[in-house]
């Protein structure tokens, strides 16, 4: 919308491209060059300083020969764009440290083993936080999406702007910002007093944590689905007299289905990922656990932080287990986002006419 | 949230029982999972209190820290606003030219996939952010050394500058990382819905692109970016694992010193660091210390959705 003519406006002289290009390479020159007289060239400082110098140089050289009003532009340009850049640079670092550091010990091992028993001659492996993260995740889900879902159908469908109606929508709002934390000590409460045992660590504790923080998000992504289903076919299905529930199970969520679970798959990730509540509430296991009821369990966030954080007696292994945790865990979360982005492109909902 | 189990009445004089059953069942069932979430939500109220009431009658001598429970979540609460308000300073300025550049600078073909990647930015996992930031602290060391250097008249970057690089400064900074996404796509929405005639008429009359988003974009975004901002600002509040790995040790008091090694830590990251360790009334006050992290972030969301809510009552007029 907004194209390059409004340039011309009323302009005295003009800063052609080849002219900002050239101040473009002539900062970054200088600013590699400055920052490796000073021995502290990083891809962070090349980009403050160089964007620094080309912004300075540009507005300097605008206001020369385009007049003021144009060098505030070209200088707001220069400072967003380097905003931009900014915040580039911790995403790609994170990426690189993460895959450079944990490709070290993504072997089978890794994938395999777990930490039962290892002592200062093996390494062992995360296959005990492996099948944690599925159990819990999974439980999580089972507990969320039944009544995500049908809160988001009460919303949609029952709700009529009423008083509970509207209620739920704030609360659910406010509930997407409980801090992970505090749902851990909530279910930790929750079930030390059913079952009156303080020292009760389960996975089926954790699950209920995950489950609180992830009920919110499906509520809202479910409700924006269910929105976007038109109120035609709706109308359509009531009109050759198919009651109110088959109407919801047969035309409004099949029609919603992508949407759906497009939303339920980046639930998951954002749960899978989450460490604060499993710490406190599943008692970082070194052995495989299969059963969510008893015992203490592992999984993969947990297991990154326990390699890290009481590494044992060979430091160096550990550590490295960690980073190859982190790997995985990030390889799992982003192909779960990959994977929901798939889903609502190629199961787009049919809504058209 | 009092009226729960009214019956549809269009639906009473169906003549087939069975409809009127499978939609009986329907309808209580979402009516059900409705109220099930806003039980949920009292129970997180609840069962923190239950957690909580052995600290909060206990003798001051009994709770952790043994000189009460102000004295021990007094430092905390500090920590918390303190790292958080960093956090904040340097995520709102970023946020809004992240999401300027990418709703009104940048080529129209790359905005969405330039979304897309900001988008994959709020879905890294906090524990590896944590392990980053862990890692690449000891690199920063230099560039606090330099702050404390030139500007350590400002008790904010004085005292002694310590080797490891986790410090205060280090925890706002990951945060900022952490909470831009949020902000950056709430400000992306609210900026891409500011009245193209506005922006038109603003260009038409000859304005520059900057003055345009300055006369159409800002006015319109304001509240959004408000909003946006608190948001961030729960999210860093709660926010725990990253915290948890860079201040490993704390217990620093009432610190303003970023770049020392005495600082205080936060609510959550205290509550994951002791929290397996601790029985009794021990563990009691970390749930009293829960407690008020929840009503912090409970205000402070709800503040949020109090603006976008007011907000989009307005928006109709625009």
């Amino acid at each position: 919308m907004t194209a390059t003519t409004h340039d011309d406006v009323q302009a005295v002289g003009r800063l052609e491209k080849p002219v900002r290009w050239a101040i473009l390479a002539g900062s970054a020159i200088a600013a590699i060059a400055l920052l490796a007289a000073l021995g502290a060239l990083n891809p962070l400082s090349v980009v403050i300083v160089g964007s620094l110098i080309y912004c300075t140089v540009l507005y300097v050289a605008a206001r020369a020969v385009e007049g003021a009003r144009h060098a505030t532009d070209r200088l707001v340009t220069g400072v967003v764009t380097t905003a931009f850049l900014l915040a580039m640079v911790p995403l790609i670092s994170v990426i690189w440290t993460i895959v450079s550091k944990g490709l070290d010990r993504l072997d089978v091992e890794f994938f395999t083993f777990s930490m039962r028993g290892v002592g200062s001659g093996d390494i062992g492996g995360a296959y005990h936080a492996i099948i944690g993260t599925i159990l819990t995740t999974g439980i999580a889900t089972l507990i969320s999406v039944p009544i995500g879902l049908f809160a988001a159908i009460y919303l949609v469908e029952y709700g009529n702007k009423g008083v509970l109606a509207r209620g739920l929508t704030f609360f659910v709002d406010v509930m997407t910002g409980i801090p992970s934390i505090v749902a851990g000590l909530f279910a930790i409460g929750f079930f030390t007093m059913m079952l009156g045992d303080v020292a009760y660590q389960a996975g089926i504790v954790g699950a209920v944590a995950l489950s609180v923080l992830m009920i919110p998000t499906v509520v809202r992504s479910s409700e924006e689905m269910l929105r976007l289903v038109p109120n035609e076919l709706r109308e359509a299905s009531y009109a050759l007299g198919v009651s109110k529930w088959l109407t919801i199970a047969k035309v409004v969520l099949p029609t919603a289905i992508a949407g759906l679970a497009t939303g339920i798959t980046l639930a998951i990730a954002r749960v899978m990922g989450e460490t604060a509540p499993l710490l406190i509430t599943m008692g970082a296991s070194r052995a495989v656990n299969f059963n969510p009821f008893e015992g203490s369990m592992s999984a993969l966030p947990l297991f990154a932080y326990s390699s890290y954080a009481n590494p044992g007696t060979n430091k160096e292994d550990s550590l490295a287990a960690a980073w190859t945790a982190a790997l995985v865990l990030m390889a799992l979360v982003m192909i779960l986002n990959i994977v929901a982005r798939l889903i609502s492109k190629f199961f787009a909902p049919k809504t058209g006419r | 949230m009092s009226t729960t189990t009214a019956v549809d009445p269009t639906k009473t004089s169906s003549l087939r029982s069975g409809r009127r059953f499978g939609d009986a069942i329907f309808s209580a069932l979402s009516h059900s999972a409705g109220i099930v979430i806003l039980l949920v939500l009292i129970g997180v109220t609840f069962f923190l209190f239950w957690g909580a009431k052995d600290a909060l009658v206990a003798d001051g001598s009994e709770v952790r820290g043994g000189a009460g429970l102000i004295a021990y979540i007094g430092p905390l609460i500090f920590g918390t606003l303190l790292s958080s308000i960093i956090a904040l300073l340097i995520a709102v300025p970023l946020s809004i030219g992240i999401a300027l550049f990418i709703s009104h600078y940048a080529p129209r073909r790359l905005a969405s996939g330039l979304g897309y990647v900001v988008d994959l930015l709020a879905a890294v996992p906090s524990i590896i952010f944590g392990l980053w930031g862990m890692q690449i602290a000891g690199s920063a060391v230099p560039s606090f050394e330099f702050l404390n250097e030139y500007l350590g008249f400002i008790p904010l970057f004085s005292g002694t500058v310590t080797t490891t690089g986790r410090t205060m400064l280090m925890i706002g900074i990951v945060l900022a990382i952490m909470i831009l996404p949020i902000m950056t796509a709430v400000n992306r929405e609210v900026f891409l819905q500011t009245p193209r005639l506005h922006e038109e008429a603003s260009l038409a009359l000859g304005a520059t692109r900057w003055e345009m988003i300055r006369q159409t974009v800002i006015p319109f975004g304001k509240s959004g970016v408000v909003s946006g901002a608190m948001l961030g600002l729960g999210r860093a509040l709660g926010e725990t694992m990253a915290v948890a790995i860079i201040l490993s040790a704390s217990g620093g008091g009432y610190s303003w010193e970023l770049l020392s090694a005495n600082t205080p830590g936060t609510i959550a990251g205290d509550i994951a660091l002791n929290f397996p360790e601790s029985f009794g009334v021990e563990r009691s006050t970390l749930f009293v210390s829960g407690l008020a992290l929840f009503v912090v972030t409970f205000l402070v969301n709800m503040f949020a959705r109090w603006i976008i809510s007011r907000r989009s009552e307005f928006s109709g007029a625009n």
